[in-house]
């Protein structure tokens, strides 16, 4: 990872447990540079979204550290860190709740107090890199599932983020709607995490993959190599669908 | 979805009544509304005249009469009411086709009815040139509570999305052979108004987060910076200030 340039996104001995006791996060460690696409993967209840919930305060670490782009995420940055990553979540109901998809894109930024010609500007600009500009003024529920989800990357890329984390985007998308997204995310000049556990889009957008298991990450390397390791996904519940096969390259 | 892309009391339109600013219109049809109650109700010309005034605001907006009539089926259970008090009233009587009813009664009929009738027409005007959305930006200009704005916000977004869930849970039922019937089968029914309740509620929870993450802090940014001209004021308030003028008349 280069030393001199500071990391999108660094995060050292990442503990936590919910409030119940259970322990979801065992001491998590890695570190993403800036313009990175990497793949977070892992089995259902491996602690993905616990560690997603992390990355913007949410959920604040019991032990360890996160850090995005240099400023560590604490009680006094939270407004700071919450600009810097943006979280698309996986219901894009829960994530657009404003009357229209114009409104919901404003949002963000008219939170951080941009108002008049330039909120306009930014939220017109977010819009037609998701090619949603022509949908301005619906209301999010009169959109394709697939549509929602391309205005939620939108409310996300209003706030120009650092890093943008997106859980489980190719979930509930069509053949189609999934490739647009692709197109999408590959076109965005923005350093990406993308928690999935759809292995051939993971291989399809990040050169880099990690493997969350058990509250820890399992393994860093090359998506390629990584989903070639036909025991390493099975000791972590991962396998690549029926018929597919890693292209040789 | 498959829903009209409008609510149904909305009419898009581009009259001088649509374009005005929502906190005007909101603000005029309140004061409308407070003279309309101020009048006594022995001034049936005055109401006559407010009724005139508000068919000039129907024509200024082209909204059709047929519009405005069906929508007014809301007002139906007062009107019911109306229609008894006269029959249930106490004190002095008098006999209207064979049917003994009481004077102070049909007095306080025609009070309900014919302030009610202006203050739902003069409402239904209102969302018929207002999207839902934009009476709730001028409530938040007008400074009403933000809680309250709001909610009402949410219930406007979410309104269709808890209704599909609804939908998702009746088909669940059938398909496993369940038929509302009768009175036995209203515990199931309980049960999924239960589990729909904390669906919902967790959502709620999502979606708070979900304003979390794009800094939201309490209150709702101002988006949508709609200020009113001076002109635009006195428009809206003509309607208000015309009834005002015909209350003020000696009659």
């Amino acid at each position: 990872m280069g030393s001199t340039v500071v990391n999108s996104l660094e995060v050292r001995q990442l503990a936590y447990a919910y409030p119940d006791g259970t322990q979801a996060l065992f001491g998590v460690d890695l570190s993403i540079a800036r313009g990175e696409r990497v793949a977070l993967l892992g089995p259902n209840g491996a602690g993905k979204t616990t560690l997603v919930m992390h990355l913007n305060g949410i959920l604040t670490a019991g032990h360890g550290t996160v850090t995005v782009a240099g400023t560590p995420v604490a009680k006094d940055t939270l407004k700071e860190v919450r600009q810097r990553v943006g979280l698309v979540f996986q219901d894009p109901d829960d994530q657009l709740f404003m009357p229209t998809v114009r409104d919901d894109v404003a949002f963000g930024p008219a939170n951080a107090g941009v108002r008049g010609d330039e909120l306009d500007r930014v939220v017109k600009d977010a819009l037609e890199r998701v090619g949603m500009l022509e949908f301005a003024d619906r209301p999010p529920h009169h959109l394709s599932f697939g549509q929602r989800r391309r205005v939620a990357v939108a409310t996300v890329l209003a706030m120009a983020p650092e890093i943008l984390v997106l859980d489980e985007p190719s979930s509930n998308l069509d053949p189609a709607a999934r490739r647009e997204l692709a197109e999408i995310l590959r076109s965005l000049d923005v350093t990406v995490l993308m928690v999935t556990h759809d292995l051939p889009y993971a291989l399809e957008l990040c050169e880099r993959a990690l493997i969350l298991s058990g509250g820890v990450i399992a393994a860093d390397g090359p998506t390629r190599e990584l989903l070639a390791d036909t025991d390493l996904l099975a000791r972590h519940r991962l396998e690549l669908p029926y018929g597919f096969a890693i292209p040789a390259g | 979805m498959g829903a009209g892309h409008h609510h149904q009391l909305y009419l898009p339109g581009v009259s001088v009544v649509h374009r005005l600013p929502p906190q005007c219109k909101l603000l005029a049809v309140l004061a409308f509304a407070i003279v309309v109650v101020a009048t006594p109700r022995e001034r049936f010309s005055a109401f006559a005249a407010y009724a005139v005034l508000l068919a000039a605001v129907a024509v200024a907006a082209r909204v059709p009469a047929a519009h405005i009539v069906r929508r007014m089926a809301i007002e139906i259970p007062f009107v019911l009411f109306a229609f008894l008090i006269p029959v249930i009233g106490l004190g002095e009587r008098t006999t209207v086709l064979g049917l003994s009813l009481s004077v102070p009664g049909l007095w306080a009929a025609w009070n309900i009815l014919a302030k009610a009738t202006l203050g739902v027409v003069a409402s239904i005007l209102l969302a018929a040139t207002t999207e839902p959305r934009v009476i709730l930006v001028g409530a938040q200009r007008l400074r009403l509570p933000s809680l309250l704005v709001q909610i009402a916000m949410f219930m406007l977004r979410y309104m269709d999305v808890i209704v599909d869930e609804m939908r998702r849970m009746r088909v669940a039922r059938e398909s496993r052979g369940f038929e509302a019937r009768d009175v036995r089968h209203i515990p199931v029914l309980a049960r999924s108004a239960g589990a729909l309740f904390i669906r919902s509620y967790e959502r709620g929870e999502r979606v708070h987060l979900a304003m979390l993450s794009r800094g939201y802090t309490g209150e709702m940014p101002i988006i949508h910076d709609i200020s009113a001209s001076v002109r635009q004021w006195g428009t809206a308030l003509a309607l208000p200030a015309a009834a005002l003028a015909i209350w003020g008349l000696p009659w």
